[in-house]
């Protein structure tokens, strides 16, 4: 016991290094995901899936693809895994670590890019750098279908207009035969300029040890 | 942030000001008005007019003034209208209220008058009694303060009054340190009206505005707990711990008891909205009432009522808002704008009239020290609870923050009202009032004026309001559904997690009970409907503005991309006339404007209209539309589209929302196939069912349309109109088509987009679920009378 418990301590102070988070941190983090993956090395979708708080959630899929997804990583690959490990796990939580008074701009800036490059990825699912507008209309469809008898009609309706509000923010002058092809980074970012996603998109992780919540069949 | 709205809500009845004189309540009688206003006594000597005198006592009089009947009544009036004279000739030049704030302007011509009136010894009306003002002006105006700063504001300048007060040499040494603290309580109060609107003038960025908001709003439970006790205990000859214990245990009481009492009234308030579907008049009366009620009961039980009338007003928009007509959140929005407006008027111009005529105690040394107290405090205030809140805070408070913070602490109302009811038996009352308004009339003329140019000079940070867009909305749900999947993910709760649950309790129970119609809406698309909406009203708004911008029809491929050159156009077209889809802002642009989208909500049923806009790439086709296929006009009966299929920017007209002048004849309209008019119209389908009529590209082709806008009291035309050619579409073309229209209507019609219902496949592309039904708008029942 003594043995692996110095390794998983090597491991997470590298890990403190890689993702941000306190050590305190990665050790609750990592109690979660021996919950979650019934103490193995990797946790695959069915784990995630089984989680009942998550059941109500509209964007249930996309959250769970996001963990899969290899762009989320950092390490500039595409396409998804179909198992995760811990780090992976931890580079997906390290998005939403939010900024402490000691952030300098360009961190700030950084932390921005990077959450917005969350949200574009869960977007963007064929990877091919765009959000065309049946992706976009997928995700709004996703985001309206618990909250009442909304129909696809809505749901189009509502996407085809942000597009558009997209669309003309960004490339107001397009010449006669250009086509929209689809969100881009840069122009996801324009649109999102106002918003204060650094203060909002965050989790306060905890430092203490909580208590976690049950998940369903995985026991602990 | 609604907070006008429920600032104002918090605003209650200066008739009640009225009534309550007109039966003499309180005020003493005035002998007389000031004397520009003197009016002759009644013509007979004895009292009243006599209807019927005796015969053979004098001939009948056929013209009688009797001036004691309606005298209260009638100064009241009087006072209003001057002050509210006033107030238009601010505005008249411009650029003085810019700079300088209202309340300034005010306290000026009150302090004119009031010279006028001690020039000639007349009294001020006592309107000005202590309980009316809290009775009946207050609430108008709702002050807030944060808990810890004004405790240690009084505390603080109570403290070092008291310590100069040792000094002999100002020779007050007979105030106590009780009368110290009550005294520093009074001057703590904060009245945030000239820096919030202010700060709203110049964007401070949200968080320095909510917590000035916020400060404001707790300080009146803390004032009124710390007055009272302070009041109490000044008359008492010692003070023993158990009573600042009990202080503490009743401010508590008082905090949380005003806003359970707020709560508690405006769930009332919503479920009886709830049954008033027919009889939409008084609805704004349940309100009013409502809210005063929350009030005056909180006074009852001497809990902080100004707390109290406002979580009923949060707790009432948030509910009511759901259940009442249209016209009923119209009224109650201009009436509360109106009360709100005249109270604070009348509060500032009643500070410069008793400021003249009251007897002055001047103490140069009190009065010195104690606004040096006051700012000192007060900036020491905030800047030790801005360190200690900081690491707390995502976003912490900058320098300029604090100092926004600090420098915006000016006195008003609050003060003025509660040094009034300090009782006689504190000897330097008079100073004591006299300090009052020293520090009343300095903070205000010289902070209120100097605080815009000085914000503006430290550059604090401002905030970014433009933030409807629909992008933005969706965004922001897609974050905070990220982040509670995450949450429950790795199994720690944190904010997120609390609000969800709460949203859930709240669609589950709550609205089940208290609103009437419950369907639980979806933000987004709410904020669509709204965008839409707004849209639709501009329209009709600019309706006489240059309409005869190039029509054209978008297209987009089957591909479901869009075409460049229908971008540039919709966007052209949109940005110039109608459509501004984004950068809505929904501001309320100060206090004598009324939010933008009032006119549009005027028209349309909220909820249940709104003109959308979609763009369905199956259903546009590439049109290839030679020049020689400009129609100047069609044949009658013909359909463009039977010549080539149009590409479209749909519109679904769903707004239902008819006047009952409009019902019949649109009705009809409805029923009739393709129009035989030049523009092939396209029948709406039946109205109440709200369909998504596919919707045809009328932006473009309505362009040269003169019609006017729809009345305001009318909304969807359903008119449809076909697209026309995708190139430019010279005017004329509409208005053939549209004038037949109208003329056979005869009515006007919006230009917008209306769908055909029914499209003939010829050139629909449009996949069958056009048809569908929007549940978006859907609509229980249509009913024509419904308001």
């Amino acid at each position: 016991m003594g043995a692996s418990q110095t390794r998983s301590d090597h491991e997470h102070q590298h890990l403190t290094d890689k993702t941000g988070f306190s050590l305190e941190q990665i050790k609750n983090l990592h109690k979660r995901f021996q919950q979650l993956s019934g103490n193995e090395e990797t946790i695959s979708k069915e784990d995630l899936d089984r989680i009942p708080a998550l059941a109500n959630n509209p964007i249930k899929k996309q959250i769970i693809g996001a963990f899969f997804d290899k762009r989320n990583q950092h390490q500039d690959e595409v396409g998804s895994c179909d198992e995760i490990g811990f780090e992976q796990f931890l580079m997906v939580m390290s998005h939403f670590r939010p900024p402490t008074l000691k952030t300098t701009d360009e961190e700030k800036e950084a932390m921005r890019k990077e959450k917005l490059r969350f949200l574009f990825n869960m977007h963007d699912t064929d990877n091919d750098g765009t959000i065309t507008l049946e992706e976009y209309r997928k995700v709004v469809e996703e985001l309206l279908s618990k909250s009442g008898a909304i129909g696809q009609e809505a749901a189009k309706a509502i996407a085809d207009a942000a597009m558009l509000e997209v669309a003309s923010t960004n490339v107001p002058h397009m010449a006669p035969d250009d086509f929209y092809e689809g969100i881009t980074f840069e122009h996801f970012e324009q649109i999102l300029k106002g918003l204060e996603m650094e203060s909002r998109m965050h989790i306060r992780f905890l430092d203490v040890d909580t208590t976690t919540m049950r998940c369903g069949k995985s026991t602990s | 942030m609604d907070l006008h709205f429920f600032r104002r809500a918090g605003g209650l009845l200066l008739v009640f000001t009225l009534l309550s004189l007109l039966h003499g309540s309180r005020g003493e009688v005035p002998t007389r008005p000031i004397s520009a206003v003197t009016i002759l006594p009644p013509v007979k000597p004895d009292d009243g007019p006599q209807a019927f005198p005796n015969a053979d006592k004098a001939n009948l009089p056929v013209f009688t003034m009797d001036y004691p009947r309606i005298q209260i009544p009638f100064e009241i009036t009087l006072w209003v209208l001057l002050a509210s004279f006033a107030k238009i000739g601010f505005h008249v030049y411009h650029k003085i209220t810019i700079w300088v704030p209202e309340s300034c302007l005010l306290i000026s011509i009150g302090l004119i008058v009031g010279g006028i009136m001690f020039s000639v010894h007349e009294e001020p009306p006592a309107v000005l009694s202590s309980n009316v003002f809290f009775l009946y002006m207050l609430p108008p105006i709702v002050l807030w303060f944060a808990v810890v700063g004004t405790l240690w504001n009084s505390i603080g300048i109570g403290m070092s009054l008291f310590a100069i007060c040792q000094i002999e040499a100002f020779g007050v040494q007979d105030i106590n340190l009780q009368e110290n603290l009550l005294f520093a309580t009074i001057i703590s109060a904060v009245d945030p009206v000239a820096v919030l609107s202010v700060f709203e003038d110049v964007s401070v960025n949200e968080q320095l505005y909510i917590v000035v908001f916020g400060e404001c709003l707790f300080n009146d439970a803390v004032t009124v707990v710390l007055y009272n006790m302070f009041n109490f205990v000044a008359e008492m000859p010692v003070v023993e711990p158990v009573d600042v214990f009990l202080g503490v245990a009743r401010f508590f009481v008082v905090g949380l008891g005003g806003m359970g009492f707020g709560v508690l009234f405006g769930f009332v308030a919503a479920f009886t909205t709830r049954f008033t579907s027919r009889v939409r008049e008084i609805e704004p009366l349940f309100i009013f009432m409502y809210s005063y009620l929350a009030y005056l009961v909180a006074e009852l039980f001497a809990i902080s009522s100004i707390m109290a009338i406002v979580t009923c007003a949060l707790t009432m928009k948030y509910y009511v808002e759901e259940n009442v007509s249209q016209r009923s959140c119209t009224t109650i929005r201009h009436v509360v704008k109106m009360l709100g407006s005249i109270s604070e008027t009348l509060i500032f111009f009643f500070l410069g009239v008793v400021t003249i005529t009251t007897e002055h105690e001047w103490n140069w040394g009190y009065i010195l020290f104690t606004l040096l107290f006051a700012f000192i405090w007060r900036g020491l205030g905030v800047l030790v609870l801005t360190q200690i809140i900081n690491p707390f805070r995502t976003i912490p408070f900058n320098m300029k923050d604090q100092f926004g913070l600090a420098y915006g602490g000016l006195r008003g109302a609050i003060s003025f009202a509660l040094v009034f009811t300090l009782p006689d038996n504190i000897g330097r009352k008079q100073l004591f009032v006299t300090a009052t308004i020293a520090i009343i009339l300095f903070t205000v003329f010289l902070q209120g004026i100097s605080i815009r140019p000085l914000i503006e000079y430290i550059n604090v940070r401002r905030t970014n309001r433009n933030l409807d867009t629909i992008n933005v909305e969706v965004h922001c749900r897609l974050m905070e559904h990220t982040i509670a999947g995450i949450e429950d993910l790795c199994g720690q709760w944190s904010h997120f997690y609390w609000k969800d649950k709460f949203m859930k309790f709240n669609n589950r129970i709550l609205r089940r009970i208290l609103i009437r119609d419950n369907r639980a809406e979806s933000s987004i698309v709410a904020l669509y409907k709204k965008l839409e909406l707004q849209n639709a009203m501009e329209i009709l708004d600019t309706v006489t503005g240059d309409i005869s911008a190039a029509p054209s029809i978008v297209s987009l491929y089957r591909g479901n991309k869009f075409k460049a050159a229908d971008l540039k156009n919709m966007h052209d077209i949109l940005s110039k006339n109608m459509y501004k889809i984004r950068q809505r802002t929904v501001a309320f642009t100060g206090k004598h404007a009324l939010p933008n989208d009032s006119q549009t909500k005027e028209i349309l049923i909220r909820r249940h209209a709104s003109i959308r806009r979609s763009l369905r790439p199956g259903s546009f086709q590439t049109t290839v539309v030679p020049k020689s296929h400009k129609y100047f006009s069609l044949p009658a009966g013909k359909s463009l589209d039977s010549k080539f299929p149009p590409g479209r920017l749909s519109y679904t007209d769903d707004q239902e929302t008819m006047s009952e002048v409009a019902y019949p004849s649109s009705r009809s309209r409805f029923q009739q196939p393709a129009r035989s008019s030049s523009r092939a119209m396209m029948p709406l389908r039946r109205l109440d069912t709200l369909q998504e009529a596919p919707s045809v590209d009328t932006l473009n082709e309505n362009t040269g349309r003169t019609e006017r806008g729809m009345s305001r009291t009318k909304s969807s035309s359903s008119d449809s109109r076909v697209p026309a050619p995708r190139r430019h579409l010279p005017p004329s073309i509409d208005n053939e088509g549209s004038s037949v229209d109208n003329l056979r209507n005869g009515q006007h019609e919006v230009e917008e987009e209306e769908q055909p219902s029914s499209p003939p496949p010829a050139w629909v592309a449009e996949p069958r679920d056009n048809a569908a039904q929007n549940p978006l708008l859907r609509r229980p029942q249509w009913n024509p009378k419904k308001m």
